[in-house]
């Protein structure tokens, strides 16, 4: 149920229950292996660079109070955004969900004659399931970024917002590309060198010669009608700059009223997420240029939903650093597919079952430990453990208690101290506690464990 | 109701009663740290792996041609805004093709080095960014397609920090930042320079030997009238 009934959002945001979900990445060690050397690599950079800024604590609050003068006041913002890019001459269209935003891109795409589109990796268009949509068509869409390449040659899913194929070591890469990269030299070696230059070569063609590209934006200026892309390969400029058709794809949270805000959220956002003190290549475009056509796909999905509630709202200012993803103990051991959305970690905890109502996302405000790290780490200070506990209640509220949400009402406990968690992995046994405790559909084949009926799971987990 | 109307409808009912949100801007604003330190701006480039050469601006024209002959380039390609001498290659004329004013994409793909100025750079996190409408930095596909992008930068042009920047950037149409050559760390976390954009950035900095140093950053000349 979404906050005062508004319409809820579809697309790629809910999958398998977070606990059964866990159970297979917390049985895969190779997985588990990839995750913490990654993610330590980044966390160790980006508390170097964040260091580095004597006033970073001022630059988070000031990021966080823009953020809500952006949602305290969307209505205006947007039409404000509407009205600058209209008056240089970029086409604006609206879409209330998931299915919406596909027809009209679908739609503009078919309007070109095009079979193929080149695009930059957007969290967006992953969301509303536009790859999906556009297959559907007839239309081809080509990931550009390398990381989204990867996750889309190899048939797989992403599992984190800024490097989807995390999951993926050099030696499976390779494995997907010799299989499945067309003329890939079939010699190809595992070294990251050698991989990044095989996917440059099979992608500068379609650079070339591909006419219509679809990106995202971590931006929009509501002032000017400027839009940024923030990249790291070249492959945002190249699909930017190249093709005749560009659309792109803007969830309604993403503006910033004036210009002068970006000097906050180009500190904030590179320092957090790549752990660098700037990104390679950062893109800002106002209005079509170049002899481009150029259209914006304003997105709700689920979006007025979250504003609806106050003390879910502040999901909204996320601007998609990862941080939190890369600081969470159970993100590092589960793997962002365990949650079944777009948005993994403990943004995607909160962010998605606003988007789409508690009650076809029950468990996911349970996938936390409350540690309070992702707060700590945000750069637009979004209170994290606190939503969590709020978004509990309206999952207890809603009256939809599923038998997955009571298990992972004593996972959360265990959660909650790294201790018990570490016990828990040590044993392999997430997910049998869980089957214990609830008759859970599915799960009896790892019933293994030797425990006494009258015991409650607290009792027995003491002993242990 | 239109798919327009009706979001903005549910904007206004879910949005909270609340007015304005007043924003404290407590950080080191633009204007407040003085002019960009030039070590510091040439240590962060190269820390991206940039080259750099640091030079009187007198030396701007004789240290491109000795860039670009050490790189070995067959064809160049300047901003048609940028100075004659910035593609001036002596002794050369028939090795080295240059390029100047409009040219077409697979004119660029057949470039090896590309050369422009730019509009601002930022000492504190070794950033350059260019004005696409101005015609010393040329449309974004110039600095793009060729393998190797050799930009100047002078002096008073570097700031201290991002604010800075953004300040001299107010009313820029199309810009792009740069912070080092292209690079991904998509496969195991590990840096590999050079994927889609240029794999080689070189930074030329020129000190300013006549005029004294002002913090003001000075952007290029012109409409561009470019490619497409
Ligand atoms: S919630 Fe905060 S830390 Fe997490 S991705 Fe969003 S902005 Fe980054």
């Amino acid at each position: 149920m979404t906050f005062l009934g508004m319409p809820a959002g579809g697309g790629n945001l809910t999958g398998t229950p977070f606990p059964k979900a866990a159970r297979g990445a917390l049985g895969d060690a190779q997985l588990r292996r990839n995750l913490a050397k990654a993610t330590t690599t980044i966390r160790t950079k980006r508390a170097g660079v964040v260091g580095e800024l004597p006033d970073w604590a001022e630059l988070r609050a000031a990021g966080a109070a823009i953020k809500d003068e952006v949602l305290a006041n969307l209505d205006e913002h947007l039409v404000r955004f509407e009205e600058a890019l209209t008056s240089r001459g970029t086409h604006v269209h609206w879409a209330r969900d998931a299915d919406e935003a596909n027809r009209i891109i679908t739609d503009l795409v078919k309007a070109t004659g095009t079979r193929e589109v080149i695009k930059v990796k957007s969290m967006a268009t992953v969301e509303i399931g536009l790859n999906e949509a556009l297959a559907d068509a007839g239309v081809h869409a080509v990931e550009t970024d390398l990381a989204e390449l990867i996750v889309q040659l190899g048939n797989d899913k992403s599992s984190h917002i800024l490097v989807p194929a995390i999951h993926r070591n050099r030696t499976e890469i390779r494995d997907v590309f010799r299989r499945e990269m067309p003329g890939v030299d079939p010699d190809l070696t595992d070294d990251p060198r050698a991989l990044a230059e095989a996917a440059r070569r099979h992608l500068r063609q379609k650079f070339m010669t591909v006419d219509v590209a679809i990106s995202g934006a971590n931006f929009g200026v509501a002032e000017t009608g400027a839009l940024v892309v923030v990249e790291s390969e070249g492959n945002g400029r190249m699909c930017l700059t190249l093709p005749r058709t560009l659309i792109s794809v803007v969830g309604i949270e993403k503006l910033v009223p004036s210009w002068r805000d970006l000097e906050v959220f180009l500190q904030l956002l590179p320092r957090s997420s790549t752990g660098e003190r700037m990104n390679p290549y950062t893109s800002v475009w106002t209005g079509p240029t170049e002899g481009q056509t150029s259209h914006v796909v304003l997105v709700d999905n689920g979006r007025t939903a979250t504003l609806a509630d106050p003390d879910g709202r502040a999901a909204l200012r996320c601007i998609r650093c990862s941080a939190c993803l890369n600081s969470c103990p159970v993100y590092e051991r589960t793997g962002g597919h365990a949650y079944g959305s777009t948005y993994p970690g403990p943004i995607g905890a909160v962010l998605s079952p606003q988007l789409t109502g508690v009650d076809r996302n029950p468990t996911l405000p349970f996938a936390s430990s409350l540690c309070g790290v992702c707060y700590d780490v945000c750069p637009v200070a979004i209170d994290i453990p606190s939503m969590l506990v709020h978004l509990r209640s309206r999952v207890t509220e809603s009256k939809r208690t599923t038998p997955e949400s009571t298990a992972m009402r004593a996972l959360s406990w265990v959660m909650s101290d790294a201790r018990r968690w570490g016990r828990l992995i040590r044993l392999g046994k997430f997910g049998r506690l869980a089957s214990r405790h609830v008759p859970l559909p599915g799960w009896s084949a790892a019933r293994d464990l030797p425990l006494p009926p009258k015991q409650t799971f607290r009792d027995w987990w003491e002993t242990r | 109701m239109s798919a327009r109307d009706e979001v903005l409808a549910r904007v206004r009912r879910a949005k909270g009663p609340e007015g304005p949100v007043s924003v404290p801007r407590e950080y080191r604003a633009a204007g407040t740290r003085g002019a960009g330190d030039l070590d510091l701006f040439a240590e962060r480039l190269r820390d991206y792996r940039a080259r750099v050469r640091v030079v009187d601006a007198d030396q701007v024209a004789t240290t491109i041609a000795a860039a670009l002959l050490e790189r070995g380039v067959r064809r160049v390609v300047a901003a048609p805004g940028t100075p004659a001498g910035w593609s001036n290659l002596p002794d050369q004329p028939d090795r080295v093709e240059v390029v100047r004013g409009a040219v077409t994409v697979d004119t660029l793909e057949r470039t090896d080095a590309v050369v422009t100025a730019c509009h601002v750079a930022i000492a504190e996190t070794g950033t350059i960014v260019l004005d696409h409408d101005a015609a010393d930095q040329g449309p974004r596909a110039l600095t793009l397609v060729p393998d190797y992008h050799l930009v100047v930068v002078r002096a008073e042009q570097v700031v201290a920090g991002v604010p800075d920047a953004v300040a001299a950037l107010a009313g820029v149409r199309t810009q792009t930042w740069i912070s080092g050559p292209s690079a991904t760390s998509d496969i195991e976390l590990e840096r590999v320079e050079g994927v889609h954009g240029p794999r080689t950035l070189e930074v030329v900095i020129a000190r300013s030997t006549r005029f004294p140093t002002t913090s003001h950053p000075v952007g290029g000349s012109d409409q561009n009238h470019g490619i497409r």
